[in-house]
C-alpha cells in the first residue's frame, strides 16, 4: 500500500527546485515571525531586568535638588537641597517597600583633575543596604569598604581611570585635606556610577559637616506591589520629589509600541508573499498534471482525495519551511537582535529576543495554518479536474 | 454464460461548435456480454472513444440508456455526479489509454497499488507479484517508469487498471504509441486476459491486426454502427 503522504511528498521531490526556493520562502517568512514573537516577550523582560538592575525603582529627593551627576557637574556642584535622614525611617515603614538606601551626594571642584581642573562626585552609601541592592555592581579589582565609618573609597571605572588610582592608592578630596584610601574599582556600566566615587555615608557627613542629612533614598518596591499608589502616597510627602522608573518603563514602552507595529507590519508582508509563494507553486505543480490528475480519478481517486492530496503537498512545504524558519530563528537570534536593535529607540541591556520551545510551536501552528489557507484554492482546482479532459487531450 | 456485462439504449451525445451540432454518437444500441472480448474499429474521428467513454462512465450521454451489471446508470434522465460516476467507475472498471500516465516519481510497484490508496475492492486480489509475473514486470518492480520500454510501461499500466479487479476492462488506442511486435503482445495480453481471467474487454483500435484478436469487432463511421 502507498499512502497519499508518499505520493505527494515524491510528487514534491519532481521539481526539487522549485519546492526548496518555495521552502526558503516559508523559511524567510517564519523566521520573521518567530523572530518577533521571541522579541515581544524579550523585550519587555529585558527591559524589566534592566530596571532591576538598577536596584530600585523610585528615588525620593528633595525638591529641586538635581537628581542626576551630570546636572550637578554643571551647576558647579551647587544647589543641593537635604532631607532629613529620619524620611528615610518613615519611608521604610510603607508597606510597599522591600528596602531603602539612604545617599549623600557631594560635588567638589577638584583642580588638578584633567587640563584645566573639573568636578569630582562623591557619593556617600550605606554600606549595610546599597551594596545588596546594586548587586549588579561588579568589581575590576578590590571589594565594598571595610568598616561602615571608615575613610575609604570605592572607584567607578571613569572615575579611576581618570585619578589613575588602583587599590591601595591614596585619594586626595580637594579643599578638604582628606586623605581617602581607594579600596575598590568598579567595573564598566554604563551609567553614571563610572565616573562616581562612592564612600560610606558616615564619612562624606563627617567630611562636609552634613550630619543626620542626605540627598536621595533610593526604593526598592515590592514585587507585587502596586507602585502607582505607593508613589500617589510619596508625592504628599512635603518638599520631596519622586522620580520613578515606572514611569521611564512606560515611556520606553510607548515609545517602542511605534517600532512594534513597523516590525509586525514586516511580518504580515512577509507571510503574504510567503502565501502566495505557496499557492504560486502549487498551482503550478496542479496545471502540469492535469491529465495526471484526470488519471487519478479514473483509477478511483474521489475529489476529495485530490483535495487531501494537493493540500498535504502545501501542507509538508510549510512544515519544512516552518521548521528550518524556526531553526535559523535560533541559530540567527544574534543578528536579528542587531537588526532590531538598529530599529528601536531604546534598547535594553542584555538579550531582547527570547525564544522558547512554545514560540517554536506557535511558529509552526501559524505556519502550517498558513498552508492550510494557502492550499484550498490550488487542491479545490485539482478536485474538479474531471478524468475526461485527460482523456479527451492525447484522443486526437 | 450468456450475462450481459453492459447494455447501451439509443445513446446519443452532442457536442455545441460554435454554431453547429456534432452528434459524436449517434443513436447507439448495444449489448456486451459478460466475459466479451469487443473490439471498436473505426476512422479518426468516427466516435469511437466518445463512445468507450461512456460505456465506461467516464462521461455522460446527452440521451439514451445505459446499464452496467444490471444497474442502470444513465436512463432516469438525469446525469450522474463525478463522485457518483467515481463509485460505479471503480466498482467495475479498469482503463487504460495511449499515453500510459505513470506517475513518474512513483516506481512500477507503488503505480500498480496506488488505485488502492484511494480504494480497496474486498474481492481484489492480495497477490501482487502473481499479477506482475502474469505481466512479465516482476522483476522491474522497484525500478521508475522512465527507465522502461514503452511496451513494460502499458504492462505496468494495465497492471495499475486490474489491481482492484474490475469486471470490464477498457482499452483505448492501448497501442497507439507502440511499434507493432509490442501492439501484438499488448493484443495477446488482453487474449489472455478475457480467457484465462473471463475479463470482459473492450477495445478501441484503428489497427486491423490488433481488432482481429477480439471476439467481436464493431465499425463505427460517423457516430454510427457500421457493421
Ligand atoms: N469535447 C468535445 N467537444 C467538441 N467536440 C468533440 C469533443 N470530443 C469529441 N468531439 C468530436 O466528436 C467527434 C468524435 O470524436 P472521438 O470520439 O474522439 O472520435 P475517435 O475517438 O473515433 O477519433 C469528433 O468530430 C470530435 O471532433
Ligand atoms: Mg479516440
Amino acid at each position: 500500500m502507498i499512502s497519499l503522504y508518499k505520493v505527494s511528498y515524491k510528487n514534491l521531490l519532481r521539481k526539487k527546485t522549485r519546492s526548496i526556493l518555495t521552502i526558503i520562502g516559508i523559511a524567510l517568512s517564519a523566521w520573521v515571525l518567530a523572530s518577533l514573537m521571541g522579541f515581544n516577550q524579550g523585550y519587555e523582560a529585558a527591559l524589566n531586568r534592566d530596571i532591576d538592575n538598577m536596584g530600585f525603582q523610585v528615588t525620593l529627593m528633595a525638591k529641586g535638588c538635581p537628581y542626576e551627576a551630570a546636572t550637578l557637574m554643571l551647576k558647579g556642584g551647587t544647589g543641593l537641597r537635604y532631607l532629613k535622614q529620619s524620611v528615610a525611617d518613615s519611608v521604610l515603614s510603607e508597606e510597599e517597600v522591600e528596602k531603602i538606601t539612604p545617599m549623600l551626594m557631594q560635588a567638589v571642584f577638584d583642580p588638578n583633575k584633567g587640563e584645566s581642573g573639573g568636578m569630582s562626585a562623591y557619593l556617600g552609601v550605606d554600606p549595610a543596604t546599597f551594596p545588596s541592592m546594586k548587586t549588579f555592581l561588579e568589581f575590576k579589582q578590590g571589594k565594598w569598604f571595610t568598616d561602615s565609618k571608615a575613610f575609604e573609597a570605592v572607584m567607578g571605572y571613569e572615575a579611576a581611570e581618570l585619578e589613575q588610582r588602583e587599590v591601595g592608592d591614596k585619594l586626595l578630596i580637594p579643599e578638604k585635606d582628606i586623605e581617602l584610601t581607594v579600596v575598590g574599582v568598579l567595573k564598566r556600566t554604563g551609567t553614571q556610577d563610572d565616573g562616581t566615587i562612592f564612600l560610606p555615608i558616615s564619612a562624606v557627613q563627617k567630611i562636609f559637616g552634613k550630619e543626620g542629612e542626605i540627598t536621595s533614598v533610593g526604593i526598592k518596591v515590592k514585587k507585587e506591589a502596586n507602585i502607582a499608589k505607593f508613589e500617589e502616597r510619596l508625592y504628599n510627602i512635603p518638599d520631596v520629589q519622586v522620580v520613578s522608573l515606572a514611569q521611564v518603563k512606560q515611556t520606553i514602552m510607548n515609545l517602542v509600541s511605534t517600532a512594534k507595529v513597523m516590525v509586525f507590519s514586516i511580518a504580515v508582508i512577509a507571510i503574504l508573499i510567503a502565501m502566495v509563494g505557496v499557492i504560486n507553486t502549487i498551482l503550478m505543480s496542479v496545471f502540469e498534471r492535469f491529465q495526471e490528475i484526470g488519471i487519478l480519478k479514473s483509477i478511483g481517486a474521489m475529489p476529495a482525495d485530490i483535495f487531501k492530496l494537493i493540500w498535504m503537498e502545501t501542507l509538508i512545504l510549510c512544515f519544512f519551511g516552518g521548521v528550518t524558519g524556526s531553526a535559523m530563528a535560533f541559530g540567527l537570534s544574534k543578528l536579528t537582535e542587531v537588526l532590531i536593535r538598529k530599529l528601536l529607540p531604546y534598547a535594553p541591556t542584555g538579550s531582547l529576543v527570547q525564544l522558547d520551545a512554545k514560540l517554536v510551536i506557535t511558529t509552526l501552528i501559524a505556519v502550517l495554518i498558513i498552508g492550510l489557507v494557502s492550499g484550498i484554492y490550488p487542491a479545490w482546482r485539482a478536485a474538479s479536474v474531471r478524468p475526461l479532459e485527460s482523456i479527451r487531450s492525447e484522443a486526437n | 454464460m450468456n450475462e450481459v456485462a453492459i447494455t447501451a439504449q439509443n445513446l446519443r451525445k452532442t457536442y455545441r461548435r460554435g454554431s453547429e451540432e456534432i452528434c459524436a454518437v449517434n443513436d447507439i444500441s448495444l449489448d456486451i456480454e459478460k466475459g466479451e472480448y469487443v473490439s471498436f474499429i473505426g476512422p479518426s474521428g468516427s466516435g469511437k472513444t466518445t463512445l468507450i467513454n461512456i460505456l465506461g462512465c467516464l462521461d455522460n450521454p446527452s440521451s439514451g440508456k445505459l446499464s452496467v451489471a444490471r444497474k442502470t446508470v444513465f436512463g432516469n434522465g438525469k446525469p450522474l455526479s463525478e463522485k457518483e460516476l467515481t463509485v460505479i467507475r471503480r466498482e467495475l472498471f479498469g482503463y487504460i489509454f495511449q499515453k500510459f500516465y505513470l506517475i513518474p516519481t512513483l516506481t512500477v510497484l507503488e503505480n500498480v497499488l496506488l488505485p488502492r490508496t484511494f480504494y480497496k475492492k474486498p474481492s481484489a486480489n492480495e497477490n501482487v507479484s502473481e499479477l506482475l509475473n502474469m505481466l512479465g514486470i516482476e522483476k522491474r518492480k522497484h525500478h521508475l517508469p522512465g527507465q522502461l520500454s514503452g511496451g513494460e510501461m502499458q504492462r505496468v499500466a494495465v497492471a495499475r487498471a486490474l489491481i482492484n479487479k474490475p469486471e470490464i476492462l477498457l482499452a483505448d488506442e492501448p497501442t497507439g504509441n507502440l511499434d507493432s511486435a509490442r501492439s501484438q503482445e499488448i493484443g495477446k495480453l488482453l487474449n489472455e486476459l478475457n480467457q484465462k481471467e473471463s475479463l470482459t474487454v473492450i477495445l478501441v483500435t484503428h489497427n486491423p491486426e490488433l481488432a482481429k484478436t477480439a471476439d467481436r469487432i464493431i465499425e463505427l463511421r460517423d457516430g454510427k454502427i457500421f457493421s
